[in-house]
């Protein structure tokens, strides 16, 4: 059997559109530095450095873990980069964890990051590729026809989207480190905010964030009295091609196969009733209840309901995106450890603010390509 | 420890331009290839992961299209680094150690011949400080071999001893790119590319893929009749300002041949991941490689150089050798970065009496 890992420190950056004040090291610098501290240990106790980011070209530094090196203070330790497009903040979490749960590692610094002021993301995502057509799309223009389908397919009211928008901004309020903060934000506001691809407003999006994510990931025997550690019950990854006859893009089999492997491998049988939160990869609106269906928590075509009932607010039945979620910030490469990271804070007791009361078990949850790679775990106050 | 060996590996010939073949279809050669070898199809497979860059491609997610190479409906365990496959395999190894996998694929590709190589890999520097200078891969190799030259280390005779044995090596690696029988007054009466490099000093730009299957020792010893078992295996960094590293050491690599106790095997056999002549001088020494281990018996990155897998192929180079019962115990080098500043080392061994 593998060895038991748990998350012991998690530190992020204040997210923002434009981080001028420190270079990528810094950035990434900054929540390695957080998260030493958050888990009390030195530079020193570090065994080895896991990086994550998604594309080079969204900064223009190929294999940044090479020019990193110095700032995660690797030097002589070993380290090794993931890429798995959007979700891969997420593996990068699993792939870290993998170092101490092959009982190889007592204690691991996993990194990520984004900062996106650095190039230009909507350019890097719109190469040319020989023989495809060039979609020129961003990442919106390419998920929106899937929401318009999920809400044709169900006849689902034009308000949920925005119920979502409302309500992860709402909860980024109580989290110092989110880079959307709308005081007066409301359904409204998000309804005459500009149309950018019919369903889907300005407000219903992510921003481009720069922003950097960190954790602690510590072996069972080198976690210590003052730690509140985060046990990691389970991970589990999946991918699939982003086209094949027959695939269902609303509702991913890879998806689907991610959170029945990931509940198995935790022992959960009923996963809405014994998840106590769960901090989802929602970079647009419609992506919740759709999301929420396709990680078996809602019946199929009923996440909806849950999300305008209000079940997925800070105080409802199962909340979602506790900390803002990717609405509220998006340093792409880190956005899969944010959430990874703030399903563990919930379990640790340690979210402020947006804690859960009584939060024993979280899962987090990550996607990417075109809805095709998917990570997620599932952590717990309580050893597995 | 979990037991674990590579039971397969296969490799697209190596050349100087595929033309047309994108990466895909050189993906697919190997992948299948190595399948067929153990007999397996991907269902058997219970991990996947590949290495590549998307600046060689010019692309974002160049392994989101590489994934149409394998069979991943239904959904697959996979991952990706975004370096040598080398770390591809040993993200696999770790797997295997926590018993999420028994059997996984890794596979690497690159095609290095639409861009320009050299400059592209000027990206790979401090975004701030360095890379604005424009310093080329070339360029930096060419600082440590004068590096070398002037610390008496090396000399351009050596450097052309090392280019001979490679290309005569090659001769016998059919996939092989640069191949044949040189004098070093024929090597030596080249003219200079970058001082004090010859053009043979470097190795070539090629386009290829290869791909290695690894499997617990149950499973290796039934699919495949002499697999090589990862002893040991260890990788370390160093720092990324040139200002601060001496070229003509290599603390990682003398780290890493302490954590896997290299000074207690009997070595008959060493690929070694040296883009440069002077580099595999360099590693020899550093790895204290006496005369009697043959190295680069395939010819090693001076006769073919897929970018992304040139490690792997080192791994999967020692394979074929303890495979054909030629060696008993090797070991393989892979690199990444500027100077040999990233450096994996695994032993390889074969268990059969």
């Amino acid at each position: 059997m593998s060895e038991l890992a748990a998350v012991v420190g998690m530190g992020q950056t204040k997210h923002s559109s434009k981080n001028g004040e420190v270079s990528i090291a810094g950035l990434v610098r900054e929540s390695a530095e957080k998260a030493l501290l958050d888990a009390e240990l030195e530079w020193e106790d570090i065994d080895a450095v896991i990086l994550g980011k998604a594309p080079d070209m969204f900064e223009g530094v190929m294999m940044p873990e090479l020019y990193l090196t110095d700032a995660l203070v690797a030097n002589n330790k070993p380290i090794l980069r993931v890429h798995t497009a959007g979700s891969v903040g997420g593996s990068t979490g699993i792939v870290a964890a993998s170092y101490i749960q092959s009982g190889m590692f007592e204690r691991v610094l996993v990194s990520t990051f984004e900062k996106q002021s650095e190039s230009n993301a909507m350019w890097a995502l719109s190469t040319t590729v020989p023989y495809a057509p060039l979609i020129n799309a961003g990442a919106g223009g390419y998920f929106t026809p899937y929401m318009r389908e999920y809400k044709r397919r169900f006849n689902v009211p034009e308000h949920i989207g925005r119920i979502v928008a409302v309500k992860d901004r709402l909860n980024a309020l109580k989290n110092p480190y989110a880079h959307l903060h709308i005081p007066d934000i409301n359904l409204e506001m998000v309804e005459k905010s500009p149309m950018l691809w019919d369903p889907l407003t300005f407000l219903e999006s992510c921003p481009s964030s720069d922003g950097a994510c960190s954790l602690v990931i510590s072996s069972e025997r080198s976690v210590t009295d003052n730690q509140l550690p985060a046990w990691i019950h389970s991970t589990s990854m999946r991918s699939e091609p982003t086209m094949y006859a027959g695939r269902d893009a609303v509702n991913p089999q890879a998806g689907s196969e991610c959170a029945k492997d990931v509940y198995k491998k935790a022992g959960i049988k009923d996963p809405i009733k014994e998840i106590d939160c769960a901090e989802i990869y929602v970079p647009f609106s419609w992506y919740e209840p759709m999301w929420l269906e396709n990680l078996l928590l809602a019946d199929i075509g009923q996440g909806w309901l849950m999300t305008e009932k209000g079940h997925t607010s800070l105080e409802g039945k199962f909340p979602v995106n506790m900390s803002g979620g990717v609405l509220s910030s998006n340093p792409i490469g880190a956005s899969g450890l944010l959430r990874f990271g703030e399903a563990a804070q919930q379990v640790r007791n340690k979210a402020g603010e947006y804690q859960v009361q009584g939060a024993k078990l979280a899962l987090g949850h990550a996607f990417g390509g075109g809805a095709q790679f998917f990570a997620m775990w599932i952590v717990g106050a309580n050893k597995p | 420890m979990r037991e674990v060996a590579v039971i397969a590996y296969a490799q697209t010939p190596m050349t100087r331009d595929a033309g047309a073949q994108n990466e895909v279809e050189l993906i697919m050669q190997v992948v299948h290839q190595a399948l067929d070898e153990v007999k397996l199809n991907q269902t058997d497979i219970d991990f996947t992961c590949s290495g590549s860059c998307d600046y060689l491609q010019g692309v974002t997610f160049a392994f989101v299209d590489g994934l149409n190479a394998v069979s991943s409906v239904p959904p697959i365990n996979e991952s990706h680094v975004e370096m040598d496959a080398a770390w591809a395999l040993y993200e696999s190894w770790l797997k295997i150690q926590m018993e999420e996998a028994d059997v996984a694929l890794v596979y690497g590709f690159g095609k290095s011949s639409p861009g320009e190589l050299r400059s592209i890999m000027t990206l790979q520097l401090d975004p701030y400080y360095l890379a604005p200078l424009w310093p080329d891969s070339v360029s930096l190799a060419a600082l440590q071999a004068k590096a070398m030259i002037d610390n008496k280390m090396i000399t351009e005779e050596s450097m052309a001893k090392v280019v001979k044995r490679s290309r005569k090596n090659a001769k016998s690696n059919p996939n092989s790119q640069l191949s044949g029988d040189f004098s070093i007054g024929d090597l030596l009466s080249e003219p200079i590319f970058v001082s004090p490099l010859r053009k043979h000093d470097c190795s070539p730009i090629t386009d290829g893929a290869s791909a290695i299957i690894l499997a617990t020792k149950e499973k290796a010893l039934s699919l495949c009749r002499n697999p090589a078992f990862i002893t040991s295996i260890d990788h370390r960094v160093e720092t990324a300002q040139f200002g601060y590293r001496n070229l003509t050491s290599s603390p990682s690599i003398q780290k890493s041949s302490e954590v896997i106790n290299l000074s207690d095997y009997s070595i008959d056999a060493a690929e070694l991941h040296a883009p440069f002549s002077h580099q595999e001088l360099l590693l020899i020494k550093e790895l204290q490689l006496n005369e009697e281990v043959s190295i680069n018996k395939s010819g090693g990155v001076l006769a073919g150089n897929i970018m992304m897998s040139a490690g792997l192929d080192r791994i999967g180079s020692m394979f074929n050798l303890i495979k054909s019962g030629k060696v008993r115990t090797g070991l393989a080098h892979a690199t990444s970065g500027p100077c040999l500043q990233q450096n994996m080392l695994i032993i390889m061994e074969s268990k059969n009496e």
